[in-house]
Parts: C-alpha cells; structure tokens; sequence
C-alpha cells in the first residue's frame, strides 16, 4: 500500500486552533478553499504568509499553518506591500473582508491595484458588518431592509471588481464560498498570476444575511473565457448579474519590484535601506 | 453554485481508487470542520456525531488504501479530479449548517452525501468499458448503499424536529 503523495496535504495547512465563525458561515470554505489551493501549488509553509485586517474573515491568518499578521483594520494591503517588497521570495496573501477592504482601507486598495505588486488579495464580500452586528457595508444593496438600515441606505454599492481593474489589478476574479473546488482552482491561477490579483468570494454571512444562503442556487459559471483587454473586462463586469463565477480578467502588466538591497544575513544592511 | 452536470468516464483502476480514496478524505475534511462549528456553537452533541462520520469515512479511506495493495495512487490535483458537478460527492453542505440544527439535519446532510457517493459509482458502473473498473465500482457502490442504509437506520432514531426548529428567543440580530 503506497500513496503518491505531494509534500504537503491541504489539511496540513491547516492550524489547530478551530475557527469561531457562525455555523454555515461562507468563511470555513474559503478556509478550505485556501488549504487546498496552497497544497496544489505545494507551497512550503514557511515561504507563505496571509496578512489580514479586521473582521470575522479577517481571523483567517490563525487558521492557517503559514506565517500570518492580523493586522489592523483597513490595513492589511500596505503591511502586504511592505513586506512583499522586503521578502520578495514570499508568496504574500491578503484577506480580508468587504467593510475591512472596501471602506476602511478603500484608499489602500486602489493604490495596491496601481502599485501591481505581486501579492493575492482575497476578500470574502458578505455585504455586510458581520462582526459588529449586521450593519451595511459598501458592496450592501441599497434596499436591503434591516433594523440598522430601515428601508435600506439607498446607497449605490461600491463595485469592487471593476475599481479593481480601473484601477490596475493584473487578474480580477470572482467566485463563490459554497464550492471549494472551484475557489481553490481560481485562487492557485490568482496567486501564480504575477502582479497584483484580486479575488472576490462571495461569502455568505448566514447569521445577518439568511437570504444569502440562496446565493448556492444564484451563481454560476461565466459564460466567457478571461480576457487580457481591461474594457471588455469592464463592460462584462458592469452588465452581468453579479453571480458569474470566474476568472474575468488576466492582465500582462509586470509586477512592480522595487529593488531593495536586503542581505537577510546582515540586519544592518536592511537598516541601511531604510536609513534617512 | 448551478453549473452543467458532466458524466466522467474512468478506464483506469488505479484512477478510479485515487477518486476513491479522494472522495473520502473530503468528506472527512467537511464532517472535521461541521464538527468545530458545532463545538464553537456549543452543541456537543452535534459536534460528537460529526466526529464519528468522519472517523467513519477515515475507516473508509484506510480500507480503500489496503484494498490498494502495492498499487500507487496518485494525490489527485484540482485539475485531475473528475467529479460529476463541482464538488466531490460525499462532501457535505456546510453551508446548510445552523448553530440551531438537530441530529435529524446532519443525518440528512450525511444521508444526502452517500446518496451522491453511491450515485457516483452507480453512473461509473453503467459507463465504463473496463472491466476491472466495472467491478471496483460496483463493490464501492454496494458500500455506499450499506452507508444509505445504515444513516436511514440512525436516523429512525431522530424524529423531524419542529417546522420552528430554528426558532430562537433571543437571536443574534441587533432589533432595535
């Protein structure tokens, strides 16, 4: 009896710690979407490191088995940035949710966009303030009636896979929690795509959205092969449904690498970079 | 997610025991983290009952790899696994977990995962043109029909609950 096995299994990424997300909540797929999609790739843990900000899905870094930085809210692209400039040999990951990303760190995010640098962010869009009890978030419909939002904000939702493509992003893609197997296959092309990747999931928060449980029957496959041509990517973007699954774009714009004299042998030569 | 049901051909044995053998060790992956979500919701008893579904699928997978012999089986990658839709049939729908639900739900949710499993195997019997695969297929699908049975058997233990079972006094929902 032998089995052929890769170095790692996806359930070796996997931390012991057990996550505290509601029952049902989309984030435990995306978990498992991750783990599995780092064991594809056969990712050593330690040349891996997920950086997040604040929010349920934000916990996401104690899951994992790599090195993580729970960082602050709305600020998880920029210590990303940095620490992908210093450790360029790390594969460097962003997660995060929709309010953390979105608003908080909105500006962060569009410049990571025109920055291009080779790290993958992967934000988990419930639509919602899951953490801080149900309050509207910027990807929220406008008539989404709840007790904090009383005939809902009418605010035109923030559409964050075209921003991202305006903005620079070299790979946008979306896809959905509730198929792992389909997740994974797109965040291991996301993280091999050089430059900057973004990923949005639709995550359903099962305890302050119930209605997004129907999302499982909503999404689908895109009907359209990615496309290299950003306008033709924005046009399929802004008239679709909103539930097309997929890659929606790979762009060709070379990832941005500043060079940074960094001899991790010798700690005063990185000082030395930073100096003023 | 609705996406186009495909119908997978499998002409190799040793493919067929690495889907096998993959197929479970999903389930076991699923039933392990539906089992934290209960603990974390602090209903023990769920939380128990999933831990033996999936030693009950590690049982599985350990047979499987005995059945195996001296053959090598190849951890299958994303791009090489040939499910029927997007997911491994055995896996259960964690997205139907609620921090409410009874012993009846997760049986059904076990239940409907066999139902998949043996469906899988079922459709690998009526189509391949190998023989040996054909046999293989037809022995995995009689074990998950023993699994049907023996799901249907726990679950005579567990009356459907209430329509209102998920009714809560005080839920997790800011009101006013």
């Amino acid at each position: 009896m032998n089995i052929v096995s890769p170095p790692l299994k996806a359930s070796d990424y996997k931390s012991t710690l057990k996550p505290v997300w509601c029952p049902g909540c989309g984030d435990y797929h995306v978990l498992l979407s991750l783990t599995k999609a780092l064991a594809e790739l056969g990712l050593p843990m330690e040349d891996v490191a997920v950086i997040s900000g604040i929010g349920c899905s934000s916990r996401i870094p104690a899951y994992l088995n790599c090195y993580g930085f729970h960082g602050v809210h709305g600020r998880a692209l920029p210590l990303a940035t940095g620490l992908k400039v210093a450790r360029p040999d790390l594969t460097v990951l962003v997660a995060g949710g929709d309010g953390d990303g979105f608003s908080i760190g909105g500006n962060h995010f569009l410049h990571a966009c025109r920055r291009n640098i080779d790290i993958t962010y992967i934000v988990m869009d419930n639509r919602v303030y899951g953490m801080t009890k149900g309050q509207p978030s910027p990807t929220t419909e406008p008539d989404w009636d709840s007790a904090l939002s009383p005939g809902g904000t009418g605010l035109s939702p923030f559409h964050p896979l075209v921003i991202a493509l305006a903005s620079g992003a070299n790979f946008v893609a979306r896809a959905f929690s509730g198929v792992p197997n389909r997740t994974a296959e797109i965040l291991v092309e996301a993280i091999r795509h050089p430059g900057f990747s973004f990923v949005q999931i639709l995550s359903p928060c099962v305890t302050f959205r119930p209605d997004e449980r129907e999302w499982k029957s909503m999404t689908h496959p895109a009907p359209v092969e990615p496309t290299s041509d950003p306008a033709q990517a924005a046009r399929r973007i802004m008239t679709d449904d909103g539930f097309n699954v997929g890659i929606l774009y790979r762009g060709d714009r070379k990832a941005y690498a500043p060079h940074v004299a960094a001899n991790r042998s010798d700690i005063t030569q990185l000082e030395t970079a930073f100096s003023v | 997610m609705t996406e186009q049901e495909k119908q997978p051909t499998f002409t190799d044995l040793r493919d067929l025991l690495a889907h096998a053998y993959a197929i479970e060790v999903d389930a076991i992956d699923r039933y392990n983290l539906l089992a934290d979500q209960m603990e974390v919701a602090n209903s023990d008893e769920l939380a128990a009952l999933f831990r033996k579904l999936a030693s009950h699928e590690e049982h599985h997978a350990r047979e499987i790899l005995e059945r195996a012999g001296d053959m090598e089986l190849p951890q299958l990658k994303l791009s090489e696994q040939k499910w029927t839709d997007a997911e491994s049939p055995e896996a259960a729908a964690m997205e139907d977990a609620h921090y409410l639900m009874t012993p009846w739900h997760a049986l059904q949710m076990a239940l409907k995962a066999e139902q998949r499993a043996f469906d899988f195997f079922d459709r690998i019997v009526n189509t391949t043109t190998d023989n040996d695969v054909r046999k293989w297929a037809e022995e995995f699908r009689e074990e998950e029909a023993e699994h049907v049975r023996l799901v249907e058997d726990l679950l005579k233990r567990y009356p459907a609950p209430d329509p209102d079972w998920d009714h809560d006094d005080d839920p997790p929902v800011i009101l006013e």
